[in-house]
């Protein structure tokens, strides 16, 4: 007998089998194989049962919705007049009646400018950018503070609630994400100075509380600038916050730096790319791609935090709904006042969360 | 001393321009460099003509990577003089983008660009180092890819491509700005067998094209084919020049006899 043996005719490729179950298969294979399996599936679903019932109950089914009083209230659910009642204060704070438009516009603006961006199809990105971060900073400001082409002066005092919570946020995430990079950047230089500075600047504001931060800048600025200028509350708040979380944002960006193989930039350099365009062509695409997920993280982290302002006397979206709860008229409807906060939060927060998973998709290159 | 006309076999025409009137292609007097106490390259002298073709090769650590990167500063010296192409390596950053401009490196690892395509690979230096329009750049770009026979993947990313066809990439990558000289740093040490012929092969079509090429390599038959010279470095220092004959069949140092029978090894 011979051992070797070879094969004169080659194997075809054939389709995978289909071994699809439908829901009956999946719930099968999934959540009753077995007897151990199935009683931890039963309880499991009995605990949401018992958990969410009364949620449910409460927050829907015996919940009032119309009406714009207290009378409309039937006490066996929530009462969500009480937020319908009060929506107008809890979306524009003390922004004056007539010129609340102004406050619409603006958001109006925003959200396209967003969905532009958001929505991959879309053309000329690049000057919709550059809109996104010249532009509308310029015009949201001119039509919120008015003063000028026959718009009254509103000064920012009189913000709040829902559209202060937003500029917040929008303020602190587009500042704070190129400041961090240019931090992560300069952490990383080869210029002993820059290096330093960069080191001093993110340890100083990381080791900060950011409620201390918020003190130090409506409460100990002015004792070092003159009292004539009258130093805005609320900017001094956007910066202190913008400069805390550029601080954590340059140590994510520093994070995906790092990740990224010495060669990548070696190539770039034998290209004859200079600094600026190596990191902007080649290392931050693929290094800000790494991180998403982090950058995103500290945006929630920073949209959350915004409620903090509220310390300092600004009126945010939570400051305006605690404001609320304590009007006479309508005492007792704390649980609905913290539950619609909360959603609120959670609704942008979530967004965003969702919408970095979709770029982290969409850039994924294969490899 | 071995004369760089050594060069015999790679025919017409393409023999190494000597003595003209322009200067050599990369002269380098007097290098030493230094990791902390460590002397890692010892007084290198080495002279390459316009034209001519250098394979270096020299056991693992002896310094030959740290050579031709000092080339285009992706290693800084401490002492010695650079010259390329006639200008004068300095610490001036400008400088130094000059010379790279002119030198085009190929990587072991080919470190192509992941988030761009094949392509745009082949277009970001062109556009952004030389200022060409996009449909130059993509001209270009398309004819070197041609050359290396890969046109047909020039859309895909190179995490879609195999070795081979990323480094015949790499390669077409740096040849599409043009460089006076090119240098490779073990282009095919990273490559499963089967796919070093293709790379080796656009090398031979390079060197057969006249490009200026100083090649790390331990790929002996492609040394005999194209090199006018083979050097051999050990422990930071050169320790033997010649023309591939010679090289092989009489090497004079036992250091250089050592390395051949284990690489050869038979
Ligand atoms: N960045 C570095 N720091 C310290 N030592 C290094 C560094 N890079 C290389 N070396 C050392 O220098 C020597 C030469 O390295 P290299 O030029 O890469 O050798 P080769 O390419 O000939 O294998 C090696 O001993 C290596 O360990
Ligand atoms: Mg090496």
């Amino acid at each position: 007998m011979n051992d070797s043996t070879a094969r004169d005719t080659l194997i075809a490729a054939r389709p995978a089998p289909d071994i699809r179950h439908g829901l009956v298969g999946w719930l099968r294979s999934r959540l009753f194989n077995g007897p151990v399996n199935s009683i931890v599936s039963l309880l499991t679903l009995a605990l949401l049962v018992w958990a969410l019932t009364p949620m449910v109950q409460w927050a829907l089914i015996n919940a009032d919705w119309l009406g714009d009083s207290r009378e409309a209230c039937s006490g066996e659910g929530a009462c969500w007049v009480f937020i319908s009642a009060r929506f107008e204060t809890i979306v524009y704070g003390f922004y004056p009646v007539a010129e609340r438009y102004r406050v619409d516009i603006t958001l109006a603006l925003m959200a396209v400018t967003i969905a532009w961006l958001a929505i991959p199809r879309m053309p000329a990105k690049k000057w919709v950018v550059v809109f996104a971060l010249v532009g509308f900073p310029i015009i949201a400001w001119l039509l919120l503070v008015g003063g000028v082409f026959d718009l009254p002066h509103v000064p920012t005092r009189r913000w709040g609630g829902l559209m202060l919570t937003l500029t917040v946020a929008t303020v602190g995430i587009v500042g704070s994400l190129p400041l961090g990079v240019l931090l992560a950047l300069g952490r990383r230089s080869q210029m002993p100075l820059v290096r330093s500075l960069c080191i001093v600047f993110i340890e100083f504001w990381r080791g900060v509380p950011l409620i201390t931060v918020l003190f130090m800048a409506s409460v100990m600025l002015p004792l070092f600038v003159p009292n004539e200028v009258e130093f805005n509350k609320l900017l001094r708040a956007l910066i202190g916050i913008m400069f805390f979380w550029s601080a954590y944002m340059a140590e994510v960006v520093r994070g995906g730096l790092q990740a990224i193989p010495k060669g990548q930039e070696e190539a770039a350099k034998a290209l004859g790319l200079s600094y600026w365009r190596r990191m902007g062509l080649i290392i931050l695409p693929q290094a800000l791609k790494l991180v998403i997920p982090g950058i995103v993280n500290t945006f929630i982290a920073l949209f959350k935090d915004t409620s903090l302002v509220l310390i300092i006397g600004l009126f945010d979206l939570l400051a305006i709904i605690r404001a609320g709860l304590t009007d006479s008229d309508w005492l007792g409807f704390a649980t609905e006042g913290y539950v619609f906060a909360a959603l609120m939060f959670w609704v942008f927060c979530f967004s965003m969360s969702r919408y970095s998973q979709h770029m982290e998709r969409r850039l994924h290159r294969g490899h | 001393m071995m004369s760089s006309q050594a060069a015999t076999s790679v025919p017409e025409g393409t023999s190494p321009a000597s003595a003209s009137d322009q200067p050599a292609m990369i002269e380098i007097s007097g290098l030493n460099k230094w990791y902390g106490d460590f002397h890692v390259l010892r007084d290198i002298d080495l002279k390459v003509e316009r034209g001519e073709r250098i394979v270096i090769c020299g056991p693992s650590g002896s310094g030959k990577s740290t050579l031709i990167r000092c080339i285009n500063h992706l290693e800084e010296h401490q002492q010695g003089d650079i010259v390329v192409d006639g200008m004068h390596m300095t610490e001036d950053v400008k400088r130094i983008e000059q010379i790279r401009r002119h030198v085009g490196m190929v990587f072991q690892h080919f470190n192509l660009f992941p988030h761009l395509s094949v392509l745009e690979n082949c277009c970001i230096a062109q556009t952004w180092v030389q200022r060409r329009p996009r449909r130059e750049a993509e001209a270009t770009a398309m004819e070197y890819l041609e050359r290396v026979q890969i046109a047909d993947q020039a859309h895909k990313y190179p995490g879609q491509l195999s070795g081979g066809q990323q480094q015949r990439v790499a390669i077409a990558r740096a040849l599409c700005l043009k460089p006076e000289v090119m240098l490779f740093d073990e282009p095919t040490s990273a490559l499963d067998p089967e796919m070093i012929k293709e790379v080796l092969d656009v090398m031979v079509e390079l060197a057969r094209d006249g490009m200026t090429m100083l090649c790390v390599t331990h790929e002996m038959g492609f040394a005999r084919t194209v090199a006018d010279r083979v050097i051999f470095m050990d422990q930071g220092q050169i320790i033997e020049e010649a023309p591939p004959e010679t090289f092989f069949s009489a090497p004079r140092s036992e250091r250089t006899r050592l390395f051949l029978s284990q690489i050869l090894g038979h």
